[in-house]
């Protein structure tokens, strides 16, 4: 009895996603169609990998502050790197995952070696990933190939849609798929709940703590990257000096998800649906004829609404139950 | 003996899958010191959460002097004049002790805290309690002994006090702050206080309390009357067995076992000049009050302190130990003395925190075989007896001497060859401590070679081949057990003018 009860505190999340769909569906302007599943699936998946790399982060009791300019910076200079500099697609495509790779090792040398507070470091890589790019490029936009280009044409069929059905989806869930193997079921994954649980205590069990931390940081830089690759996918257009605030994307994603910021507990399938969430919620009121402003209102409310969610069920968890 | 202010009785409790209380009882009179004694998860913590209205009770009756009262929230019982002293500390590591003792009730200028007051009322509080310490000093710099007497302070410090619970207050003790202890007690007993008193200490039971509640499995068993009562008669109502522990009279060191860790002139902010060796199957004593050191000396040895200076060889061979990764890397496994901060992940599983040392041992490639390792931490459950309804149970919900019993399995399936123990039996019960000997024996027996500090001096007489004494961060005795006494430890624990003393043969 006391198993499905707690099954059932664990399906809430899950719950609300299926009631949010189905209410915007009701009350929404041309919400239920494919097409609209479509966009939402689109919209989700570059917001999808910053959570996944944030969600190792937030878990081991740090935070990532620069995943919104890593993604537009790796970004900017794959794109760079192929129209200006001529470098095939797919060099272009490992560079852009690479420097997402990069600026995840720089965050974890500051967090783990040299013990800056993660908020402050990754605040500094935030506003460097932003000036790099801006410098490399000398602040032009920079476009990736369109699906009708003879060079690269692949690009946006290979990530993002293919005959109309929705690839990049199947990135998404093979991605999730490698990211909740990572995090539930690895040696890696242990240590980074050991840690978010207790530092001191994981460290004096003998293991590497900043070793491992670094490989977090590096872990969710590669996230980032392939964010960058499926950001460029879906806008095409990149924009030097922007990325900042698309950070909170990812963050609250994995919020909403039940991620504890408080470190030690936390889990990828939240996080997958924290991300799907904020989605479904955006479209949806869109599709309500509701605007920007209030989309962002909504989704502020929602991360209150699902963190108060979270301690209560934590606290019905630990509450006496009579028996 | 004055009037039953206490009367609990039928209390009922249950936490998913555990029925912590049934039918649990107690009383306690005014003016006396009412002990209670069970098992690790006894549910003697749980019963005095209750009482002080942390947890709700599922069924039961609570009547405090003749009254029948309602606990809703901690504040409930202390406005009543319950106060307790937690089993785990509960103090705010960054503020200073001031501040933690008069949290919520600060003297105030207007809308300002008056610091100086506060520092004056704490000063005049630990002196009336015999307590030599710094109001201002940050807590999170005090050791566990210390943090412990700020508790018991913080609990002295309300006035209106009229039953004080005391769980398990003297587990991070040494004997002369007992004495202290002690001496408050009988002060507060002669204000006509009531007193539970929560202890494993078997022998505090005749120095301290005047009657002695026994629980077992969240049941009341019996209450008895501490003068009429053989202390083997309250073993035997705990565990159901007689548990005899015989002092060891000899070293059990072969003579020409090989040395497996010297340590040569260790120096450090807390420690001067430490020298020592062990052999292999070796148990080596450290003995000393608290703040002699032996915890600080361990802590440079395990690497989780950086030394000022000295080497330290394994078998023979000099090491350079510069994390806690380096000593496990050699073989060396430290077991902390404050669990919580130190030893466990409390929010994880059981599993987790006992293969964590070693993930490597129950993965295959890059993943881990839950079933595997859920098997061995079962393995270690079944041996050391630990008390849990599932080895997926979070550590945080176990009872203190049954996280403690997490932290030794945790190191016995590192397997390290040399293992220190830093208070390995705080806070667990009379039968699995002798479990816990035993075990320690048996892996000396197999070539294991064992520190154990310990500040109670019965244990580390019954279990040591040799004994360090240390004071004031330098070592001012060694004795071979086979000379060993209370009173010659004592001598040096407190020898705080010599150098290095030898008695040793
Ligand atoms: N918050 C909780 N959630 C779930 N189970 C709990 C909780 N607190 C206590 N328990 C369980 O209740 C039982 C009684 O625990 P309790 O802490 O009262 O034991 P105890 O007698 O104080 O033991 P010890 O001597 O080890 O401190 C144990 O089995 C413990 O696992
Ligand atoms: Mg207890």
């Amino acid at each position: 009895m006391l198993g499905k009860k707690i099954n059932l505190q664990k399906l809430l999340a899950p719950v609300v996603l299926v009631i949010l769909y189905v209410l915007f569906s009701i009350i929404g302007n041309g919400f239920f169609t494919t097409d609209t599943l479509k966009t939402i699936l689109e919209s989700s998946y570059y917001i999808g990998f910053m959570a996944f790399g944030v969600t190792f982060i937030i878990i081991t009791g740090g935070i990532d502050l620069s995943l919104g300019t890593v993604m537009m910076c790796s970004a900017l200079l794959g794109a760079y790197s192929f129209k200006v500099a001529g470098w095939p697609l797919a060099l272009s495509l490992v560079l852009t995952v690479a420097v997402g790779v990069m600026f995840g090792l720089v965050n974890g040398v500051f967090v783990a070696k040299l013990k800056l507070p993660p908020f402050i470091s990754t605040l500094g890589t935030m506003m460097m990933a932003q000036g790099v790019g801006s410098i490399i490029t000398k602040v032009q936009s920079q476009t990736w190939p369109t699906s009708t280009d003879p060079l690269g044409g692949w690009f946006k069929k290979v990530f993002i849609r293919y005959n109309g059905m929705p690839v990049g989806a199947f990135w998404l869930a093979a991605f999730f798929i490698i990211a909740v193997l990572i995090l539930h079921k690895s040696k890696f994954g242990r240590y980074v709940f050991a840690i978010g649980s207790n530092e001191e205590a994981a460290r004096l069990s003998g293991i590497n703590v900043e070793k491992w931390k670094i490989m977090v940081y590096a872990l969710s830089g590669f996230f980032v990257g392939m964010a960058g690759i499926f950001y460029a996918a879906a806008y095409t257009t990149i924009t030097p000096g922007t990325g900042n605030g698309q950070e909170m994307n990812g963050i609250t994603g994995a919020v909403i998800g039940g991620v504890s910021m408080a470190g030690g507990s936390g889990s990828m399938v939240g996080t997958l649906i924290g991300v799907f969430i904020m989605s479904v919620l955006k479209n949806g009121l869109a599709s309500c004829g509701l605007q920007a402003p209030w989309q962002t209102f909504f989704t502020g409310l929602v991360v209150v609404l699902a963190v108060l969610l979270d301690n209560y069920r934590t606290r019905a968890a630990n509450r006496v139950r009579k028996s | 003996m004055g009037d039953v202010i206490l009367k609990m009785t039928g209390i009922e409790k249950s936490f998913p899958g555990v029925h912590a209380l049934s039918q649990a009882q107690l009383e306690v009179r005014a003016g006396e010191v009412m002990a209670l004694v069970g098992e690790n998860g006894a549910g003697k913590s749980t019963l005095m959460k209750v009482l002080t209205g942390i947890y709700p009770k599922d069924d039961g009756k609570i009547e405090f002097f003749g009254k029948e009262i309602e606990l809703r929230s901690p504040k409930d019982a202390q406005d009543l004049g319950i106060c307790i002293v937690h089993q785990e500390l509960n103090l705010m590591q960054h503020l200073t002790v001031a501040e933690n003792i008069f949290i919520g009730r600060e003297p105030v200028i207007g809308p300002f805290v008056n610091q100086r007051e506060q520092n004056r009322m704490t000063t005049e509080l630990l002196e009336s309690l015999n307590i030599d310490l710094n109001p201002k000093r940050v807590v999170k710099t005090l050791s566990v002994a210390k943090q412990q007497m700020v508790e018991i302070a913080k609990a002295l410090s309300f006035n209106n006090t009229k039953l004080l619970i005391f769980d398990e207050p003297s587990a991070v003790l040494t004997d002369t702050e007992i004495d202290d202890l002690f001496r408050f007690i009988n002060q507060l007993k002669a204000d006509g206080l009531g007193i539970i008193y929560i202890s494993h200490r078997m022998d505090e039971l005749k120095r301290i309390s005047d009657r002695i509640t026994v629980m077992r499995d969240g049941q009341y068993v019996d209450t008895l009357v501490t003068a009429n009562t053989d202390i083997d008669e309250v073993v035997r109502l705990m565990v159901g067995r007689v548990i005899y522990e015989e002092p060891r009279t000899h070293s059990m060191v072969a003579p020409d076992a090989p040395t497996v860790l010297e340590v040569e002139h260790l120096n450090s902010l807390d420690v001067k000049d430490v020298s020592f060796h062990l052999k292999k199957g070796e148990i080596l004593g450290f003995a000393g009050l608290v703040g002699a050191g032996r915890t600080e000396t361990m802590r440079l040895i395990c690497g989780a302190d950086p030394k000022d200076s000295g080497t330290i060889r394994v078998n023979g061979k000099e090491v350079r130990i510069k994390t806690p990764e380096d000593a496990v890397r050699n073989g060396i496994g430290y077991l902390s003395e404050d669990r919580k901060r130190y030893g466990l992940c409390i929010g994880r599983s059981i599993t987790e925190n006992t293969v964590l040392t070693d993930l490597g041992k129950v993965s295959k490639g890059l993943f881990v075989n839950d079933r595997k390792a859920d098997r061995i931490s079962q393995d270690y459950i079944d041996k050391i007896k630990t008390k849990t309804p599932s080895t997926r149970t979070l550590v945080r919900s176990l009872s203190g001497g049954n996280q403690q019993k997490i932290v030794i399995s945790k190191w016995l399936f590192k397997n390290c060859d040399i293992l220190i123990f830093d208070e390995p039996t705080r806070g667990i019960d009379v039968g699995a401590k002798s479990e816990i000997y035993h075990l320690m024996t048996e892996l000396a027996k197999e070539g294991k070679s064992i520190i154990m500090i310990s500040s109670e001096l019965p244990e580390l007489l019954r279990l040591s081949d040799r004994i360090m004494v240390m004071c004031e961060g330098k070592v001012t005795g060694e004795l071979d057990i086979a000379e060993a006494s209370q009173e010659g430890i004592m001598r040096f624990a407190t020898d705080r003018n010599v150098g290095v003393s030898k008695n040793a043969g």
